[in-house]
């Protein structure tokens, strides 16, 4: 017994150690998670009839940014920036909904790996263009951005085309109990599903390593070049998976971008994947789209002008990176 | 430097070596070949140069080399702005609604002021919060579009247009070739240069762009310079959305939004590194003036805006990448 006890106390100190320095890591995702809980609870304190059908609107509506954001968290992790995916996003939503419209389903689940893969080649192309031309990141993809949105206006002028009722299907309505939104589950498994296998393996490894040093990665025989273009694949397919969700959405394509690239980094942002690169996960993101969401959504309760909304996003980009960077300055100073 | 030195005296690539410096030390010259290419182009092309064609494409490049202006400065320090778009769309904006309750220069000054403060918000984020210029000016454009589209609603009636002396100033042309909007492009054209060449402001732009722990070292205080650079920058936005809104006759919350990346673009085409520490406004006016005679090239051809913009990216890719590769180290 005498000598069982510092064991068992041994094994408890290890887990309660586990759990502090879990607790540490995800310091900042917790603190979302609390926040975004604060926020619910705020909602239903100021609009008392939100409920069921108020999560099923706030599911559909953050899909496809939350889509945006996890692609833009892989490329920003890896040390990079798309700021394509929004024009991704209408080229691939334009080329499903063009193609699938009044086909059969069996056509329209080709149409969707064919898009998949598209988005796949695109990522390429942007990464395969940064690493061969060595031009900064953000110089490429903005001009990718251009060559994207170009050609997304040439597959359909105007809005239109349509969606399989099945893709529709897919996301739109509960599933099961009224309370859980098929948009929120089919987010939920489609990030894990990519997302998990990816972070634990080799790539995701080398995917961190270039992120925070490319230099020191590089030395270490990770293959810098080949890690950047496969963030970049992953970018574009997490972009065409919110082009797919638009256009299963909305039932249509619109060839002209939304706000996804520029949402996309404040959610990021705000869910606690730093700009430089190396830290962050992809699940603090889709905390901040919900969150980010959830406060137009409040605003509109609260009968403010909805432009505020853009307002108050703004602030809290601004408000979250400064805050960051403070806690940065302090850091290092210590 | 000295690599190049050594490979004139034995290799037969001395022509090489002399475009390399050419295109890193004086990139104006070869644009202008570029821009005498394309009007060469349009010429042989769709239809005939003539001095109308040319006033309409200084008009046009105005407003876009001021927004491009921006960037060059901010760029020279590393930084990106692109709130411009949003604050030159509001700019417009505002003194148009303005404008009959205030009267014209008051509303000018009002607007100008508004810009300079949202400018100065961007400077101490960037200069003295450290955060990311390009985050910054992101969420600034969202602050400014979303104060603008709730001053719209506040002032729906009241709106009365864009005033005639914009319009005036934006879209008339004397002797059908030179633009009323050079009436404000040059002075500010020449303080840019010059300030750029001949002030200790000027160089300490491109000190702390080439290298912000010397310029430190050497007791620059870079969060003043980037405050004051990003004040200018958005009083510029501010007067170039002026221009735009003159030059379309319409004042609306989204106006300017198309310019800011052809604005980046321009920048990148003329020289200036997004890195920071290298470029100039010379080689941005002829990237501006290159992107518009491509437009009008395209447009006289019958293209597409869809071709336009494939090509515009395809430009600055191919563009950097060359910079890049000419000024490479080593």
């Amino acid at each position: 017994m005498s000598q069982a006890a510092p064991t068992v106390d041994a094994t408890r100190a290890g887990t309660f150690d586990a759990i502090q320095s879990a607790l540490r890591r995800n310091t900042w995702t917790l603190g979302l998670l609390v926040f975004l809980a604060i926020l619910l609870v705020f909602t239903r304190l100021i609009q008392p009839t939100y409920g069921a059908t108020g999560i099923q609107g706030l599911a559909n509506s953050v899909l496809p940014l939350a889509l945006a954001a996890t692609a833009q968290a892989i490329v920003v992790i890896s040390g990079g920036i798309d700021l394509s995916i929004g024009s991704m996003m209408a080229l691939t939503s334009v080329v499903a909904a063009s193609n699938m419209q009044d086909q059969s389903d069996l056509f329209s689940v080709g149409v969707v790996i064919g898009v998949l893969l598209l988005g796949l080649l695109l990522g390429a192309v942007n990464g395969a263009v940064i690493v061969v031309t060595r031009v900064p990141d953000i110089v490429v993809t903005l001009a990718m951005a251009f060559v994207w949105s170009g050609c997304a206006l040439l597959v359909l002028r105007t809005p239109g085309g349509g969606s399989a009722q099945w893709l529709e299907d897919l996301v739109l309505g509960p599933l099961g109990n009224e309370w859980i939104p098929k948009a929120g589950v089919v987010l939920v498994l489609i990030v894990a599903a990519i997302w998990i296998p990816v972070s634990r393996s080799r790539f995701g490894l080398s995917l961190y390593a270039i992120g925070s040093n490319q230099l020191a990665a590089f030395r270490s025989g990770v293959s810098v070049g080949r890690t950047k273009i496969f963030a970049y694949m992953l970018g574009g397919l997490f972009s065409a998976l919110g082009g797919l969700a638009l256009t299963a959405s909305t039932g249509r394509g619109t060839p002209v971008p939304g706000p996804y690239t520029l949402l996309s980094v404040a959610a990021i942002v705000l869910g606690g994947v730093s700009l430089a690169g190396g830290r962050g996960g992809v699940f603090g993101p889709l905390i901040g789209v919900v969150i980010l969401q959830l406060i137009r959504t409040d605003m509109t309760f609260l009968k403010l002008d909805p432009n505020l909304a853009t307002v108050a996003q703004g602030l809290i980009l601004i408000g979250v990176v400064m805050l960051g960077s403070l806690l940065q300055q302090r850091r290092s100073r210590a | 430097m000295r690599a190049v030195g050594v490979a004139e005296d034995r290799n037969p690539w001395l022509t090489a070596a002399a475009w390399r410096s050419l295109f890193r030390d004086r990139p104006v010259i070869p644009l202008l070949a570029l821009l005498g290419l394309l009007v060469i182009l349009f010429e042989l092309g769709p239809s005939n140069v003539s001095s109308a064609w040319a006033g309409g494409v200084f008009r046009a490049a105005v407003p876009l080399a001021i927004l491009a202006g921006c960037q060059t400065l901010a760029m020279l320090t590393g930084g990106i702005d692109l709130s411009v778009g949003a604050i030159a769309s509001a700019s417009g904006f505002v003194v148009a609604t303005l404008v009959g309750t205030t009267g014209l220069p008051a509303a000018i000054v009002i607007v100008l002021v508004a810009a300079g403060v949202a400018g100065l918000v961007n400077g101490i984020g960037v200069g003295v919060f450290k955060v990311h210029p390009l985050i910054m000016t992101l969420g600034m454009s969202l602050v400014v579009l979303g104060l603008a589209n709730v001053w719209q609603v506040q002032r729906v009636q009241t709106g009365a247009g864009v005033p005639p002396a914009f319009r005036t100033l934006g879209s008339d042309v004397f002797l059908t070739v030179i633009p009323y909007s050079l009436i404000v492009f040059v002075p500010v054209a020449l303080l840019i240069l010059l300030g750029l060449r001949r002030t200790g402001f000027g160089r300490l732009l491109y000190a702390i762009g080439d290298n912000p722990i010397a310029a430190r070292l050497s007791g620059a205080r870079s969060w003043q310079v980037i405050l004051v650079l990003y004040v200018i920058s958005a009083v510029l936005a501010g007067i170039a959305g002026f221009l735009i809104a003159g030059l379309t006759n319409v004042a609306s919350v989204t106006l300017a939004d198309s310019y800011v990346l052809p604005s980046v673009a321009a920048a990148v085409i003329g020289g200036t590194s997004i890195m920071g520490g290298r470029g100039g406004f010379g080689g941005t006016i002829v990237g501006a003036l290159i992107l518009t005679v491509i437009t009008s090239l395209l447009s006289a051809l019958g293209y597409p805006e869809a071709v336009r913009q494939i090509l515009f990216g395809a430009i600055i890719v191919a563009v950097a990448a060359a910079y890049t590769r000419v000024t490479a180290e080593s």
